[in-house]
């Protein structure tokens, strides 16, 4: 409001109803974002720091004690220890096998919609839903899985019932899951490619698909593969349906993973004070996670 | 000597469209083709062709006088510079323009980062190859550029890395398709000089796409011009320009466009054009003709001859060297345009009513089909100056 170079101009009449407008015209978005936004946001850091529990009167402040004590919490460590392994189980494979899916659908022109579809369905499907056929397809005695096995001759696999398999096998189902959506993504990122990179690559001497490869599809896929990433060890870091569905965190809380844990705390015990702690460190491994990823990484990708 | 580049009878189509109607091109060696012709007239096409990137359904390319047809684009030896460039962004200048020389001389494992160059061999070719991408940067003036990405660049920058790229191995043939095109129009005319320079410096046939008729006639030894998926013409810049067989080619070279006015051959085969008479000297039946006038030919004056055509004039524009008048015929309504000398523009400003006359060896005559007609030079002599 303040011309350049003159005077602080001082407000007229106009100015103030003006000014009066423009807040009442702000003002339902600002309070929405601040009712529904901030506040909670400012409530579980603020009831992470106390030991309250729903219906019970009143609550101790432990300060940083609280978080002290998520740390020691073998329960808590456990959820936080599978869900980096889970996420180390489903990021890379999915993210691989959605690359090799794109570049071979790519590669031929018949069936592209129809095998975009075929592998983006888990995407739209509904997750408790898919669980239970899933829940069906590793059944240890008559699931197809395991008679699969059983006909090449194989031993059996205790798919979701045994604690050294469950992550594995919901990793499977994470996999299945975020393939689509990689796939879908690599894919318009493929064709995002400028066609005469190629036809240079031919005319350079560029000879064999590797070295094709190497050449442009993955130096010019790198912003695409970020992202990727990114949103699938975002996605897998929030396990939670399968889980929920499937295991409850079992067997002998083999499978118990942090949005879980965080559940069980908080809906279940109804230990609002150490969910809140939970939820915090859970956000602030995804923070970390996309702040690690944009700033390491985007330097190496983005060539503009 | 055999002709570095031919492409023999080429036909192209994609499903039902016909892109490339048995087309033909001799290039000598050292010389500088343009493929010229509106878009769409198939001229990419002929070029990816040429280079191997695109096949035809039916011809034959070759090469030094090897047939080069079912030889692949990366074993051709030829280059290729693109309008988008096409430079490969993750990699400084140098990896570009070493890259096709790279992927020429080393082996697959000398290629790799770090431990390609283990063996005291591999470090030969390796800083041989740097030698040569110097030199290169050198010629065109890049030296400074060499350790920065194409997305820090201008895109005159990006073209020389591009051509630094190209001329960098020596190869066979360039292929260029619309270098310039996403330039601006200073920069563009600077770059056509240097394209040509380094076309002669490297004396190596050269096949240049553009659908500028400027950059064509400037650069080229020889212009082809396409239209329709055929060479309507090839042949020297000035024949192009003064004596096109095709009325295609007439009115697709030349800016502004040539006057085209109907006329008619009548019995003894005498020229006439809205009732008056030309000139004689055609054979062949009775039949509609359409008479082609560049613009610097049609000669204005304020006064009326016996068979000059009335016109209105209808608007100037002064482009410093030349006047270009727009201007309608008084009897059909047909725009015509005159090019004049600025000094003869001022004798002609602000009059309403001119008299348009050209004298008969810079008519062209054209039959329905497009085809090029000529009088026998003997009988087109006498007629001094006649309405056009």
């Amino acid at each position: 409001m303040q011309p350049e170079g003159g005077k602080p101009r001082r407000l007229t009449r106009f100015d103030h109803r003006e000014v009066r407008a423009a807040l009442l015209l702000c003002a339902p978005t600002a309070v929405l974002m601040l009712a529904l936004l901030v506040l909670p946001t400012l409530a579980v850091l603020g009831l992470s720091f106390t030991d309250a529990e729903l219906g019970v009167p009143g609550f101790q402040f432990l300060g940083l004690g609280a978080y002290a004590d998520l740390f020691t919490d073998r329960a808590f460590l456990r959820a936080f220890r599978n869900t980096a392994i889970y996420v180390a189980l489903v990021a890379p494979a999915s993210v691989v096998i959605g690359l090799v899916l794109a570049l071979l659908i790519e590669a031929e022109v018949k069936g592209r919609a129809f095998f975009r579809s075929v592998y983006f369905l888990p995407v739209v499907s509904l997750t408790v839903a898919m669980a239970s056929v899933w829940q069906y397809l590793m059944h240890p005695s008559f699931g197809p899985m395991n008679l699969v096995l059983q006909r090449f001759g194989l031993p059996s696999i205790n798919w979701l019932g045994s604690s050294d398999n469950v992550l594995t096998s919901l990793a499977l189902i994470g996999i299945w899951q975020a393939l689509g959506f990689n796939l879908v993504l690599f894919l318009a990122g493929l064709t995002a490619i400028n066609r005469d990179l190629y036809a240079a690559a031919e005319m350079d001497g560029v000879r064999s698909a590797w070295s094709r490869f190497w050449t442009v599809t993955w130096p010019m896929l790198g912003p695409t593969t970020l992202f990727v990433v990114t949103i699938t060890m975002i996605n897998a870091v929030k396990v939670f349906e399968t889980v929920a569905t499937l295991t409850q965190g079992g067997p002998s809380k083999a499978s118990e993973v942090l949005l879980y844990t965080i559940y069980k705390e908080g809906f279940v015990y109804l230990h609002i004070g150490v969910a809140s702690a939970m939820a915090v460190v859970f956000v602030a491994v995804l923070l970390v996670l996309l702040l690690v990823q944009t700033k390491v990484l985007e330097k190496q990708v983005h060539y503009a | 000597m055999a002709p570095a580049l031919v492409l023999k009878h080429v036909s192209k189509a994609f499903g039902t469209q016909s892109v490339l109607r048995d087309v033909s091109i001799e290039a000598d060696a050292g010389e500088f083709i343009a493929l010229v012709g509106p878009s769409g007239c198939g001229k990419s096409t002929l070029l990816r062709i040429a280079a191997g990137l695109e096949r035809a359904d039916a011809g034959e390319v070759s090469l030094a006088g090897v047939n080069v047809t079912d030889t692949r684009a990366a074993d051709r030896d030829m280059a290729m510079v693109f309008q988008s460039y096409a430079l490969y962004p993750h990699l400084t200048v140098r990896q570009n323009i070493a890259l096709p020389l790279a992927m020429r001389r080393l082996s697959g494992f000398e290629r790799l980062p770090m431990i390609g160059r283990i063996t005291p061999s591999a470090r030969a070719k390796h800083a041989s190859i740097m030698a040569d991408v110097e030199r290169t940067a050198e010629a065109l003036r890049i030296t400074e550029l060499l350790n920065r990405k194409p997305g820090e660049m201008s895109g005159g920058q990006r073209q020389r890395v591009a051509l630094g790229r190209a001329i960098v191995r020596r190869p066979k043939a360039f292929l260029m398709d619309e270098p310039l095109s996403n330039l601006d129009a200073a920069l563009r005319v600077h770059m056509r000089a240097e394209i040509v320079s380094l076309h002669r410096a490297a004396g190596v046939v050269t096949l240049y796409v553009t659908h500028d008729q400027e950059e064509a006639l400037g650069m080229a030894d020889r212009v082809a011009v396409m239209i329709g998926g055929r060479i309507l013409q090839i042949a020297s810049p000035e024949v192009i320009y003064t004596d096109p067989e095709h009325i295609d080619v007439a009115s697709f070279i030349g800016s502004p466009k040539i006057n085209l006015l109907p006329g008619k051959i009548v019995h003894g085969g005498r020229l006439f054009q809205a009732g008056r008479y030309l000139f004689s000297g055609f054979s062949g039946p009775e039949r509609d003709v359409t008479i082609g006038i560049r613009p610097e030919h049609l000669f204005l004056s304020t006064e009326a001859h016996e068979d000059s055509i009335p016109l209105f004039l209808q608007r100037l524009e002064f482009l410093g060297s030349e006047v270009i008048a727009h201007l309608k015929n008084q009897n059909d309504g047909r725009a015509l345009i005159a090019r004049l000398e600025p000094d003869h523009a001022s004798d002609v400003a602000g009059l309403k009513q001119l008299f348009a006359s050209a004298t008969d060896h810079e008519l062209m005559v054209f039959e329905t089909d497009g085809s090029r007609v000529r009088a026998a030079a003997s009988v087109a002599d006498g007629a001094a100056s006649y309405a056009a």
